[in-house]
């Protein structure tokens, strides 16, 4: 035997192994596709895992409306490109109440968990295949590959199953559910390396570009659009800056930036002294608020 | 202690980007275990790994320094520990209670530790990170040396399969860096290791809390001239571990995109495979040639152990999950019935007669205990006689299962020599396997029938699931056709 699997080898088999796994145990599984680099290489797992044929599920974005407008320009071609089916789902009562991000604090609860709480519930999928890493959190460094959720969607830390070796249990009552993260071994530099060694598409926002922005709570706020409410005396400013993380672009901070390569960005990203999770106001504030969130339905 | 160390940010970042790139490529991978009680310094010494590695960014640090004023034990210094103490509940109680999984990486190696805690409570957890893990970082108190828990740690790893050992002597420096302290305890040590028949093991003395000997060598033990920590963690060999000799690709997924294509997906679990390989389908026993080796990046002239492959047959045969495609010249056990070691996980005792779900490798099947032939003491390792198996208890059993299933001895594949127990009621995996041997159909008690579930158990069976449909219940009649 001459060949040898390298760590990358060996993450894109056992991603691939779970995946198949989740296809032939579950009745009705999904893929929670965010549209970020992580959902990037998941879905690029996904397409290898079940080639020659295409994945055996759909694909959904749960949109809070407030996305930048690149990721759903990105988001529909790719999905277009691979012939996949794709569901959008978004709280509609959340935009008729108005819920947005400037005035509502329980903003991410409604548009996202809650909304997709519902989506889970409307399709009525029993696996549902999330990007998140291990690496993210401190309250994921303990997180199943299959986690297990009650009715209510809610994940009790104390209540999860012993997962041993790569004998994954499958075994759910009506209305329960997994949530499955296939990338639970992989951590950021090893998503960048894969994106480039293979090639994947994702979305230009993380490539340095001159961006409108305005700087709030020590944070470069993108003005993506006109809804972008600015305060008294702000003023955007084109600045060459990048993302490092994607979501709603009231809530994400660009980094100032002159990566306009794939290596570029891993450079700057292995010099960089600040984890990815910093540019995202969710759980900045306590140590510990990922956890709450996550005991509520957040991934 | 000085806080520079080798591992500072690789100068290539900077310089040439593509070249260490490039060099990171091929790193391996190698998945660890920590064990250690609560007191011994395990997080602070996976803190230290992560934080001499450079793997800590600033905002963790400012994170964890907040936190140490509030909860951690160091005083005035960052608390290490923190970094690793993962859930808010157990951050309080100031305990680790689960398995968690920490990331970092070398030149040479992307590690993945998993992090267990040394609670006797807690074997169901060690033995739960032990089953992925190629190496175990066995945690010494040097105040106390060899204890009862160094022998209970020693003996799950061992059982669970890990081949390779580092015994971690640490709190040195309370000890004044004694020499002397360390070849008492590990010639201790190695006596032990002898009875478990462990034979790749390593020793290294070191403070995790000022960090001699973890990534850096230490200048306060000149009598030391072996390697550090993380040293041994880079070289280790393990190369030697696949076992490449017997061919196992358990199909897990037949993917059926056309008419004209029938592949049949797995993990390779051990040998290697290549087209024209003559193979038998088990159980059924068919057998028919390998046509190729599909992959999304094109076909394999050959596939080793732990690649997720596509196989592809010369003949139009029916194989389905839970099937395995094994060389003709070298086949597994093909049966119901087989012997193995079990770890309880649960509060409700393993009993015999009582029917459980299980899950080898990818194959379910109801069955049940037939016989409980000793519980294992796993601080003495004396054999007990028992009639049933507690929460975190480990025990020689036979088991009768539903259907025949495809195995081999754990020993000689940890993939296809073990199995989960499933609770039928809860699902919630209550138990863990390792194959020892098979039993054949005569010298087993022949139990999956009818005359073990009484007439009235299926008639209540069935009323409740008739009436009360929203409990889920299982239909029991119907397992028994």
């Amino acid at each position: 035997m001459t060949k040898k699997l390298t760590h990358l080898q060996h993450l894109e088999a056992e991603s691939i192994h779970i995946m198949r796994e989740v296809a032939a145990e579950f009745d009705n599984p999904v893929m929670l596709y965010s549209v970020g680099k992580d959902s990037a290489v998941m879905l690029h797992l996904a397409m290898k895992a079940f080639a020659p044929g295409k994945p055996p599920f759909p694909l959904m974005h749960i949109d809070t409306t407030w996305k930048f407008k690149e990721m759903i320009a990105f988001r529909d071609q790719r999905v277009k490109e691979l012939g996949l089916d794709l569901l959008v789902h978004s709280n509609q009562q959340g935009i008729d109440d108005g819920i947005n991000p400037f005035d509502h604090a329980r903003y991410t609860d409604i548009m996202k968990t809650d909304a997709l709480k519902a989506a889970l519930d409307k399709y009525g999928f029993d696996a549902a295949f999330g990007g998140a890493r291990r690496d993210e959190e401190k309250s994921r460094a303990k997180e199943r590959v299959y986690s297990f959720r009650d009715k209510n969607h809610r994940w009790d830390p104390k209540q999860q199953r012993p997962e041993l070796w790569n004998t994954y249990n499958s075994k759910v009552n009506q209305g329960e559910s997994i949530r499955v993260f296939p990338l639970s071994n992989w951590t950021e530099l090893d998503i960048w390396q894969y994106i480039h060694l293979e090639g994947i598409p994702i979305v230009p926002l993380y490539y340095a570009a001159l961006r409108p922005v305005v700087e709030r709570n020590g944070l470069k706020i993108m003005v993506d659009d006109d809804r972008m409410r600015l305060e008294e005396g702000e003023e955007p400013k084109m600045e060459m800056v990048r993302f490092r993380t994607l979501g709603c672009y009231p809530l994400t901070g660009a980094v100032e930036s002159n990566a306009h390569t794939l290596p570029e960005i891993i450079q700057e990203m292995l010099l960089t002294t600040t984890s990815e999770r910093q540019g995202r106001a969710i759980d900045h504030d306590e140590s510990g608020s990922m956890e709450k969130k996550k005991q509520e339905g957040y991934f | 202690m000085s806080t520079e160390n080798n591992y500072q940010t690789d100068s290539l970042i900077a310089t040439d980007i593509d070249a260490y790139l490039k060099q990171h490529e091929n790193k391996e991978i190698l998945r660890f275990l920590t064990c250690g009680n609560v007191d011994d310094g395990k997080s602070t010494l996976i803190g230290r790994l992560l934080y001499d590695s450079k793997m800590i960014y600033e905002d963790q640090l400012e994170s964890i320094t907040k936190d140490s004023v509030k909860s951690g034990t160091t005083g005035e210094t960052v608390d290490l520990a923190l970094l690793v103490d993962g859930l808010q509940a157990e951050r309080e109680q100031g305990i680790t209670i689960d398995v968690a999984y920490r990331y970092f990486s070398t030149t040479k190696r992307k590690f993945i530790i998993a992090d267990t805690p040394g609670h006797e409570q807690y074997t169901r957890n060690m033995a739960t990170g032990a089953s992925n893990c190629q190496l175990a970082v066995i945690l010494i108190d040097a105040r106390y040396g060899v204890q009862t828990q160094t022998r209970r740690h020693s003996f799950i790893a061992n059982l669970l399969g890990i081949k390779h050992i580092i015994v971690a002597i640490n709190k040195m420096d309370i000890k004044d860096y004694s020499e002397q302290v360390y070849n008492d305890i590990r010639k201790e040590y190695t006596e032990f290791a002898r009875e478990l028949e462990m034979d790749d093991v390593h020793f290294v003395p070191l403070s995790a809390l000022v960090g001699d000997n973890v990534v850096n060598k230490s200048d306060n033990m000149p009598w030391y001239q072996g390697e550090t920590l993380m040293n041994l963690l880079e070289n280790i060999e393990l190369s030697q571990d696949a076992n490449v000799d017997a061919v196992r690709f358990p199909v897990q997924y037949v993917n059926r995109p056309n008419l004209d294509f029938r592949g049949y997906c797995g993990t390779l679990a051990s040998g290697v495979l290549k087209p024209g390989d003559e193979i038998t389908v088990l159980p059924s026993g068919v057998e028919s040639k390998v046509k190729a080796l599909v992959t999304y990046d094109g076909d394999l002239d050959e596939a080793i152990p732990g690649e997720a492959i596509t196989v592809t047959l010369e003949d139009e045969i029916d194989a389905s999950r839970g099937d395995m495609i094994v060389h003709r010249n070298n086949q597994p056990h093909v049966g119901s019935h087989f012997k193995a070691t079990v770890v309880w996980m649960t509060e409700k005792p393993l009993v015999s007669g009582k029917q459980y779900n299980f899950k080898v490798g990818v194959s379910e099947s109801t069955g049940i205990l037939t016989k409980l032939d000793s519980q294992i003491d796993v601080n003495t390792l004396a054999e007990n006689e028992a009639s049933e198996l507690k929460l975190n208890e480990i025990g020689q059993c036979e088991f009768s299962l539903g259907k025949p299933v495809v195995f081999d001895a754990y020993k000689r594949n940890r993939s296809t020599g073990s199995f989960i127990i499933i609770d039928r009621l809860t699902n919630v995996t209550i138990g863990a396997g390792m194959i020892t041997e098979a039993v054949s159909g005569s010298q087993a008690q022949q139990v999956i029938s009818p005359e073990h579930i009484s007439d009235f158990e299926i008639e209540l069976n069935a009323l409740i699931r008739k009436h009360f449909p929203h409990w889920d219940a299982k239909d029991l009649g119907g397992l028994l056709k």
